[in-house]
This record gives C-alpha cells, sequence and structure tokens, in this order.
C-alpha cells in the first residue's frame, strides 16, 4: 500500500542545512495498523508531512497504491489527500461551528458529492462510531473522546487508502485512549491501512508492527504481537 | 464555485458566525450610510447657493446712494447724495451703446388691506424693465408699462402670496388695495423663482411712488442691466465709467469710496461659485475619507477574520480542499456580505436623505440634499473590491499555509 525508497530530506536553516530523513526505506501493506514511534526530532513528523502530502521529499520515491507521488502541486495534492488520506489529529480539528454531523460531511463536499446523499453517508460513519444520537451537536458539547470519535468517523468518509492518525490519543485520559484505539482497532480490521504517530509505549503495543525512528533513520522495524483492547 | 452547494456552505458559515458578519456588515453599511448623507448634504448646500441666483438676472449692476466721506467743491464731508429721474436719463444718454434695459426702484413698507384682511408688505415703485431685472413671471394680468408711468396709474402688480394672503380664492383682477390709505387697482399677478420672499412684493408704477411723496423725483436705487454681449471685463470698465460720471454729476470728489456704491450681480454670483467650489471640494474631500475609513476597516476585519479562520481553513485543507476553494470560499463571503451590507447603507442613506430633506431645507439652508444613485452605487462597488482585494491577500496566504502548521498550534 505505502512504499518508500531511500527518502531524503533536508530543511534549510540559513546557511546550513538540516538533514532530517537520511534514506527511509518503508514498505506497508495494505491492512497493517503501524505504530511510528521516535522522540522530538527524529523524523517522524516529517515522515508523516510526506506520507500525507503536506510536504515533498528531496530524493527518493513515494508509492501509495502503486500511484507515484511525485510533482505535487496545492491543487493535486488536495486532491490526493481527499481521495487517499484521511486525517486524525491530537487536537481533534474538528470545524467548531460546523455540529458533528456537518464535521464528518465535509470532505464529502470537497469530493462534490450532493448534500443529500452526503448527510446519509455521514449520519452512517457517525453510527459506525456509536454517535449518532449527538448528529446535532456542536463540537463544544462533545467530550474529548466524543470528539475524536467525530474526528475519526470524518477521516473513514472520504474513503481513504490509507488513515494517518497523528498522536491520536495524546489530548485523552488513559481510558478514553484505550476506547479510541479499540475503535481504531475495528476499523483496521475491517481492512484499513492504519498509521499511527505515537510515542506512548502502550499505545504503540496495539497496533501490530512498531516501527522506531531516530535521527532520520529507522532503527527498529517489528512485527509484534496486538494487545487487543477488550 | 458559484454552484448552489458552495452558496449554500457560505449560507451556513455566515448563519453560525453572527458577530464576525454583523461586524463586517457593520462596517461596510456604515460607511456607504455616511458617504451617502454627507454627499447628499453636499450637494443640499450647493443647491441652496445656486437658487440664491436663479431668480435674478445676471448681467445687472445696482447702484445705490451713500454719504459722501470727503469735503469736495465747496460740499462739506457727510453730504447725502440722493438719485434722481434725470440721473437715469443721463445715463441713458451716455453710455447707449452697454445698456440693455434701466429702471428706478423705489422700496417702502406698506400696509395693505382688502375687505377685513391686512397686512405688511414691501412695494417696488419700478419701471416695466424692472421685470426682466427680476425675471418677474406674470401669471394673470400684465406688469407696469410706460403708460402707467407716464400717467402715473394708481395700478398694483402683486406677488403670488400677496394675493393668496389677501384673497385667498378669490379673483383680485379688477379688485381695489388699500395700500396707505390710498386704493389700487389689482392689474396682474406674478411668480417667482425666488419663492415667497419674492412673491410677497407689490409692483407699482415708480412716478405713481414719486406723486405720492409730494412730487418729488428721488429714487432709491437704479438697476442697470448691460448687454451681456460686452463680457465681464466689460462690466468692469462700464462699472468704473458709471461710478466716475456720476460722480462728477454729483460734485462728489473722485477718490471718495463712498458716496456712490455699485454692486455687480455678476461678481457676486462668481464669488459665490467659487464658494461653492470650495464647499463642493470640501465634500468630496470628506466623502473620500469616509470611504477610506470605510475599506481601512473591512481590510482590518477581513485580515482579522481570515487570521481567526487560519485553523479552520488548515482543517478544510487536509480533508481536500483546494487552495482556489479555500480563496474562492472566503472572497465569494466577503463579497456576499458587503454587497448586501452595502445595499442596505446605501437604501437607509437615500431613505433617510429623503424623510429629513424637507426639515433641512427650513432650518439649515440643505435644499433638496440628494446623492446620484450612479456614485453612490460606483462608492460601494468600491468598497466591494477593496474588502474582496482585503480578503484576498490574506487568504491567499492561508490557502499555502501547509494544513500541518496550520494545524499545530497547540
Amino acid at each position: 500500500m505505502i512504499n518508500l525508497k531511500s527518502l531524503h530530506k533536508s530543511y534549510k536553516t540559513g546557511a546550513t542545512s538540516l538533514h532530517v530523513l537520511k534514506g527511509i526505506n518503508l514498505d506497508i501493506e495494505k491492512g497493517e495498523l503501524v505504530a511510528i514511534m521516535g522522540s522530538s526530532g527524529s523524523g517522524k513528523s516529517t515522515l508523516l508531512n510526506i506520507l500525507g502530502m503536506l510536504d515533498v521529499a528531496d530524493e527518493g520515491s513515494y508509492h501509495l497504491d502503486n500511484v507515484l507521488i511525485e510533482n505535487l502541486n496545492e491543487k493535486k495534492a488536495a486532491k490526493y489527500r481527499n481521495l487517499f488520506l484521511g486525517f486524525v489529529f491530537q487536537s481533534f480539528n474538528l470545524i467548531n461551528y460546523k455540529n458533528a454531523l456537518e464535521n464528518v460531511a465535509l470532505p464529502l463536499y470537497y469530493q462534490g458529492m450532493p448534500r443529500k446523499e452526503r448527510q446519509k453517508q455521514a449520519m452512517e460513519y457517525l453510527d459506525s462510531v456509536s454517535l449518532k444520537p449527538w448528529a446535532t451537536h456542536l463540537p463544544s458539547e462533545l467530550s474529548g473522546g466524543q470528539k475524536q470519535r467525530v474526528a475519526i468517523a470524518r477521516a473513514m468518509a472520504s474513503k481513504p487508502k490509507v488513515l494517518l492518525a497523528d498522536e491520536p490519543t495524546g489530548a485523552l485520559d488513559s481510558t478514553t485512549s484505550y476506547e479510541i484505539m479499540g475503535l481504531i482497532q475495528k476499523i483496521n480490521n475491517e481492512g484499513k491501512t492504519i498509521l499511527v504517530v505515537t510515542h506512548e509505549d502502550d499505545i504503540a503495543k496495539m497496533c501490530k508492527r512498531i516501527v522506531r525512528l531516530k535521527d532520520g533513520v529507522i532503527v527498529e522495524d517489528k512485527k509484534i504481537k496486538q494487545v487487543i483492547v477488550k | 464555485m458559484f454552484s448552489r452547494d458552495s452558496w449554500q456552505e457560505i449560507f451556513e458559515t455566515i448563519r453560525k458566525n453572527k458577530l464576525r458578519t454583523a461586524l463586517s456588515g457593520f462596517t461596510v453599511a456604515l460607511g456607504i450610510f455616511i458617504f451617502v448623507i454627507l454627499s447628499g448634504f453636499g450637494n443640499g448646500l450647493q443647491n441652496t447657493f445656486k437658487e440664491f441666483f436663479v431668480d435674478d438676472a445676471t448681467n445687472v449692476l445696482r447702484i445705490f446712494p451713500g454719504r459722501t466721506s470727503k469735503p469736495y467743491k465747496g460740499f462739506k464731508a457727510k453730504r447725502r447724495i440722493e438719485l434722481e429721474n434725470s440721473d437715469i436719463e443721463a445715463i441713458k444718454i451716455n453710455f447707449p451703446l452697454f445698456l440693455e434695459y434701466i429702471t428706478p426702484r423705489i422700496s417702502r413698507g406698506a400696509s395693505v388691506k382688502y375687505n377685513n384682511k391686512s397686512d405688511n408688505y414691501t412695494t417696488r415703485a419700478v419701471a416695466p424693465s424692472h421685470q426682466a431685472a427680476e425675471k418677474t413671471i406674470i401669471m394673470k394680468g400684465r406688469f407696469i408699462n410706460e403708460a402707467d408711468i407716464k400717467n402715473k396709474t394708481k395700478y398694483a402688480v402683486i406677488g403670488r402670496k400677496v394675493a393668496t394672503d389677501l384673497f385667498g380664492n378669490e379673483d383680485p383682477m379688477g379688485k381695489y388695495l388699500d395700500m396707505g390709505k390710498i386704493a389700487f387697482k389689482v392689474i396682474g399677478v406674478f411668480q417667482d423663482a425666488g419663492g415667497d420672499n419674492e412673491e410677497s412684493f407689490i409692483y407699482i408704477p415708480y412716478t405713481t411712488r414719486q406723486l405720492i411723496e409730494k412730487a418729488n423725483d428721488k429714487v432709491d436705487q437704479i438697476i442697470i442691466a448691460y448687454k451681456p454681449s460686452i463680457g465681464h471685463s466689460g462690466a468692469i470698465s462700464l462699472e468704473k465709467k458709471l461710478r466716475l460720471f456720476l460722480k462728477k454729476k454729483k460734485s462728489i470728489d473722485p477718490t471718495d469710496q463712498s458716496g456712490i456704491f455699485i454692486r455687480n450681480v455678476a461678481d457676486e454670483l462668481k464669488r459665490n461659485e467659487d464658494f461653492a467650489g470650495v464647499l463642493e471640494a470640501i465634500v468630496i474631500f470628506v466623502a473620500i475619507g469616509t470611504l477610506i475609513a470605510g475599506i481601512i476597516g473591512i481590510s482590518n476585519i477581513m485580515v482579522f477574520v481570515v487570521k481567526e479562520r487560519t485553523k479552520e481553513l488548515g482543517i478544510r485543507k487536509a480533508l481536500g480542499a483546494s487552495p482556489k476553494s479555500v480563496i474562492a470560499m472566503i472572497l465569494q463571503e466577503s463579497v456576499f456580505i458587503t454587497l448586501i451590507s452595502g445595499y442596505f447603507g446605501l437604501a437607509s442613506g437615500m431613505v433617510l436623505l429623503k424623510n429629513i430633506g424637507i426639515a433641512l431645507e427650513e432650518d439649515y439652508f440643505i435644499k433638496n440634499p440628494y446623492v446620484d444613485l450612479s456614485t453612490a452605487m460606483i462608492s460601494t462597488f468600491i468598497l466591494i473590491v477593496f474588502g474582496a482585494i482585503a480578503g484576498y491577500i490574506p487568504a491567499k496566504r492561508a490557502a499555502r499555509i501547509k494544513p500541518i502548521i496550520a494545524l499545530r498550534d497547540e
């Protein structure tokens, strides 16, 4: 599903250049649930940005579902993001003046889906995260866990090939964190490829594979025995 | 870009961000409202200035006598100068090439009675050519003619206001008025573009007035109309020549500033037109200032709005919004708000001008304040364009920001 070959990325800071990614090779199959770990400065954010088409690599190739991602202009990146990727953020990033249903329907709006159809689909996704009764509630009326479930439903609504979750449990207490991880596992079990960026070991252990980054290179890449959330 | 769906999205955004919408809408509406009111007042003031002169001919010199300030040829200073019929004849003989017409005017207050109604009016004893000098319009009957002057008839031509005051619905023609215990027959009714003030006069033959006042030959003032073909410089030289001529005839020191006064209506008109021009410039300046203030206001709000929405725009981009659709959304929203509120400000300004227009005319010399619809439309349009530009620049920047950066503010 995802194929990275000798990916390099440098940031120019004045006269010097900071080499952040120093040749990343990574293969992720369809249906995997991968935790990307690493301390700050390890390059995991840069890697996520490149995977999310928010940034481009200097060298190397990136294939997503056998499509070579290159020469991205803003318009093309927006289209690919909409078609291929679903984002889940640490701070949920729901639009605060839109209710849960409208938030979930937003990516479908950008796909050009008619209003009635996208509301119907959004409602189905909201139901799949058990939030149907909260459809007309504003984000401010929801708990942290509920917000993240709305965000996951929104990320799923555009039927992405890959779900990118950037510290999805970072703003939640541990009980709620496990709930959210349970939801992510459930979605993964339905066949979705998911990448979770985290620095928490217990969250990483709920994934099927851990990729550890340090100083711009992958230092560890192992399949693990998944801890299933009850 | 202009699909029904994107409009729905915008209406939703507007509906759910009422404060933001109200703020930017209010700025635009207020800007246009003040612009309309100010330009309206400016136009009204100018109208008033123009009106002062529409009721008089402008090729006119008025000659007044005064008191001398210097002794001359054995006469003491402070001698009172009076104009006489012979002066009129002398001017006629000496300046035939310049003159279009000449008329004396003797103004007297009089208590005027008809039946049991009475009031005080000013009578003007004049020659027939006075009609042209004041642009008097005859509604009924006729004006004073040469035969009246010759025969010293007791005929009166009354203003429309005099007619309605004293006669009501009755036809005043041929009726007799008691003016200072002397009966005058009404031979005509006139109107004047100068309005009620001018229509409160009563014209009688000047010879009749002189007969009543012990058969003298004095006149208050002489009104001269010069041929328009002599132009402004010709009028000034005529004024100079007339002054010297009359001073010589009345034995006044040629260097004496008083004794004879001549007022040139064209000069006054020009002065007032200059003043009105300055006024117009001030009004335009203030109106443009208001517009600029409005532009700055809407620009500030747009910058603020985009800043406030940076995160939202980042979310939208992460969900697949193209930079173009982000910019289009902000512009559509801002243009829509400025359009509606601009129109609202325009309409309320116009309505207010129309409603207070009459009250202002009576109390503040602002006549018929109005604003050109096209001027108002253009200024609304300018405001919309600048609101759009002010929104476009930050929107473009916001659309370029990588979503991950816009989103990572915690």
